[in-house]
């Protein structure tokens, strides 16, 4: 089985994924991690704002909100939707 | 143009004028200093205002406290002041409050502190719990919104927490009182009966440890053993964070004697 | 030069670290923090038992509507605007009390004084400058904020405050702000200077620094009732259902306008003074939680009533007192106030209000609330009317000073974007730790007013509209 990454951007809301690899940087990427999206860990989307960006995140039981060219930056695996 | 947020470059000498000046803390002759730590909004200041009987602002938002707030409260006839800080999802900081908060926590030395946690989302909340654990062993960890975790139809094992944390856990409900009997024993337990905790140290994967390891004998050579835990501050150097790395210097100057001059005020620290 | 300094060892061995740090494909502190996520995920599956529940709460539901494309916006107007709506209604009944009692104990203060052949210039400092203004402080914003706030406190309880910090990030982004200034804005309801303090919770300094300057458009505690009071008299004699409806419409619409501004003036700095990009947005939405209404309604209810009654005695009060001195003090045949005003009225009257009205706001400076009172003072010491019973003789009185829907609307839009009170200056000096931040927060509103209130004046002379 091959892994395809994905930016995280690409999840509709309900669907579900991995990350696979983080390409932030500076302090964004600080901050990404401390909150535990690091490789491995499962993200849900759960819905848009109006305007269709943020976009909130279900990650480690807490909802996390991203604006979508950060979050097009966090890679997740396609096959694990 | 810079945003100068404070000045943290005072020569100080002992430790109540530590807290007095860096972090406004007023204590007098025998009390306790109690930091209350946590994520954001897992219901720091709730608890503040149990145990004080004070009125810090709380609300269901990240980010409502972002200055250092106190109160005192008397349990056995022994007086205990509690400073309630703003929420830090880690040790390192981002923002201005955050770094407040950290600041307390690491260079404060509070006669304990009491970790925070929201008990609907352990799994996000122990990584700083296991962080401030990392820096000091006067740890009470206080597993708050139980009531939350209950609707959730969430069970947890306090026991089997604590045993693999090794330190004190206190199920709390802080909103309904509930638990704060237990964590204000808790607390003088470790405050004024000095009882001793094992905190769990997390065991990093065999790069980062041997990068420890390289670093460990550098770092004796500072002596700065007395002021910061030297793997903790090993770990800081494989951050790229070099701002902290200054702080940290800055403070161990002020409570170290071996490092006595300091850099002046403004002064550029350039490599 | 200054690269010798003590804590180098430290430092040195930080940048030797640095081959260390950038050895491995992903950097070391990545690791660091892998690792301890691995640790607490297995710790919390040994110590967390889950009843294995297929997860659609309400809570779930509910946040399918607030974050909705259709629902979002509206639902946020609906909200903000019924919060306005019970305010102007339910504040009205309180505020007459208030006032007729407080005026009451007016007319016993001055027996007693009679009483005690106080001197008259006694009796007016205490009574008819101090105490009055007190009086019209307290009636005038204490019933407003009591309901305002603790019905606040229970939307920021619930939890929806960062919802629309989350449904409004993409405006903010086009002005090139973060969406957490919306939350900054929030606290600014209740003190701007609050405000300015939460700003802490932005991480770029830029960002931060646009919402400080930018907080002021929010009108706080101090000119929120101010908006109330004229939109209510002016809109009405006798509020009615259907008018206080009008009354919130308004208010609402005011405070849209202090957003659009708040928009406006934080893409015109992102785009001159301020230069840089959007940084980045990360927000918790923390879960709903239920509001322990009774607890939440009796704490900000006292938290307000502390909060008010504390400014009208600390300044409100002596401002008053001031006020009348400066009314009663004739240079030639006319006081003091009202040959200020007859410097101010020239500039005045070009953006739409009179010269009385600037000077209330000039002297207003180290709190917004005493704006109105000093205003009143300044009219029924110099003109006809004298006495003043009840609320609704504030409109005979302003309407005896000329007052006409043109001054109305610019009051309240100069109170909307003038410059910041004395507090909020300060606490913009602090958070800078810069006097030139602090003068554009100053001088950026103070600009603005002016330009709004003489276009709109100048517009409606032209026209022949006032
Ligand atoms: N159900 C329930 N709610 C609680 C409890 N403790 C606190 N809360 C609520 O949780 C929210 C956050 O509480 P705060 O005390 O403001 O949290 P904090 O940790 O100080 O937050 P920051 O200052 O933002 O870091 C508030 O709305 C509280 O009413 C609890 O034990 N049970
Ligand atoms: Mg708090």
């Amino acid at each position: 089985m091959t892994i395809l990454p994905v930016p995280l951007s690409t999840l509709q809301p309900g669907e579900k994924s991995k990350v696979i690899q983080l390409d932030v940087k500076g302090l964004l990427r600080r901050r990404i991690l401390d909150l535990g999206i690091v490789p491995g860990t499962v993200l849900t989307c759960i819905g848009k704002a109006p305007a269709g960006d943020p976009i909130a995140y279900l990650v480690r039981d807490t909802v996390i909100a991203l604006r979508s060219e950060d979050a097009s930056l966090i890679y997740i695996d396609s096959a694990a939707r | 143009m810079e945003l100068k947020i404070g000045d943290r470059s005072n020569a100080l000498k002992d430790h109540g004028r530590v807290m007095r000046e860096h972090f406004g803390i007023r204590t007098t002759g025998e009390q306790y200093v109690i930091a209350l730590a946590g994520n954001p909004n897992v219901g720091k200041s709730t608890v503040f205002n149990a145990l004080t009987g004070l009125h810090q602002h709380t609300g269901n938002w990240p980010g409502k406290t972002v200055d250092n707030a106190q109160g005192t409260y008397t349990y056995r006839n022994k007086s205990f002041l509690l400073v309630d800080l703003p929420g830090t999802y880690s040790l390192l900081a981002h923002s201005v409050e955050e770094e407040i908060a950290r600041d307390f926590i690491c260079f404060g030395h509070p006669d304990a502190t009491i970790v925070v946690l929201d008990a609907t989302s352990l799994e996000r909340n122990l990584n700083l719990a296991l962080q401030v654990m990392e820096i000091s062993s006067k740890v009470i960890v206080c597993v708050n919104l139980i009531d939350e975790a209950r609707k959730k139809k969430l069970s947890i094992n306090f026991i089997e927490l604590q045993k693999e944390l090794g330190v004190p856990i206190v199920p709390t409900a802080a909103r309904n009182g509930e638990g704060l009997q237990e964590l204000q024993n808790a607390v003088y337990t470790m405050a004024v009966e000095k009882k001793k905790t094992r905190p769990k140290q997390v065991v990093y994967s065999e790069e980062v440890e041997r990068a420890i390891c390289t670093l460990l004998p550098k770092l004796e050579k500072l002596d700065l053993a007395r002021v910061v835990n030297p793997k903790w501050l090993a770990l800081r150097l494989l951050d790229s964070d070099i701002s902290f790395i200054e702080t940290i210097g800055r403070y161990a100057a002020t409570q170290n004697q071996k490092i006595v001059a300091m850099p002046q005020q403004g002064s550029k620290i350039t490599l | 030069m200054s690269t010798l300094t003590p804590i180098d060892p430290l430092l040195k061995i930080y940048s030797d670290t640095e081959s260390i740090r950038l050895s491995s494909g992903t950097p070391l502190a990545d690791r660091v923090v892998t690792d301890i996520f691995a640790y607490t995920e297995k710790l919390a599956k040994q110590v967390v038992l889950r009843e294995d529940t297929v997860q659609c709460s309400w809570k779930d539901k509910i946040d399918k509507i607030v974050i909705s494309r259709v629902f979002g916006y509206p639902l946020m107007l609906l909200l903000l605007g019924t919060v306005f709506w019970l305010t102007i209604a339910g504040a009205n009944v309180p505020s007459e009390m208030i006032a007729s009692v407080l005026f009451a104990f007016q007319d016993v203060l001055t027996q007693w004084f009679q009483l005690a052949q106080a001197p008259a210039w006694l009796h007016g400092v205490l009574v008819l400058g101090m105490y009055r203004t007190l009086a019209w402080v307290t009636a005038v914003m204490l019933p407003p904020m009591a309901i305002f706030f603790p019905l606040f406190t229970i939307l920021e309880d619930l939890g929806y405050l960062p919802r629309v910090a989350f449904n409004l990030d993409n405006m903010f982004k086009k002005a090139h702000a973060c969406g957490k200034q919306c939350l900054t804005m929030c606290m600014g309801f209740g003190c701007n200077a609050a405000g300015i303090v939460s700003a802490r919770i932005i991480d770029s300094p830029r960002e931060r620094l646009i919402a400080i300057l930018t907080n002021n458009f929010v009108p706080c505690n101090g000119r929120f009732p101010t908006l109330i009071a004229i939109t209510s008299i002016f809109m009405t004699s006798a509020l009615a259902f259907s008018q206080s409806l009008l009354a919130a419409g308004m208010i609402t619409l005011l405070v849209l306008l202090g957003v659009a501004v708040t928009f406006a003036v934080s893409w015109t700095l992102s785009k001159t003074i301020l230069k840089g990009e959007p940084s980045s947005l990360v927000l918790e939405l923390p879960p709903y939680r239920r509001p322990k209404f009774g607890a939440v309604f009796y704490r900000s209810l006292i938290d307000r009533t502390i909060f008010v009654l504390r400014r009208a005695l600390v300044v409100a009060a002596p401002a008053g007192g001031l006020t009348w001195i400066l009314a009663n003090v004739y240079i030639g045949d006319v006081s003091v106030i009202a040959y200020i005003a007859s410097v101010l009225d020239p500039l005045a009257k070009a953006i739409g209000l009179d010269g009385f009205i600037l000077m209330a706001f000039i002297l207003g400076l180290p709190a917004n609330e005493i704006v109105i009172p000093i205003l009143l003072m300044s009219y029924l010491a110099t003109g006809q009317l004298t006495e003043f019973g009840s609320l609704f003789e504030l409109k005979k009185v302003l309407l005896a000073n000329g007052w006409t829907w043109l001054t109305a609307f610019n009051t309240m839009l100069f109170a909307l974007l003038h410059w910041p009170c004395a507090t909020t200056l300060l606490s913009m000096y602090k958070e800078t730790g810069s006097k030139r931040w602090t003068f554009m927060g100053f001088i950026i509103p103070t600009a603005l007013a002016f330009t709004v209130c003489f276009i709109i004046a100048q517009t409606a002379y032209l026209l022949g509209l006032a």
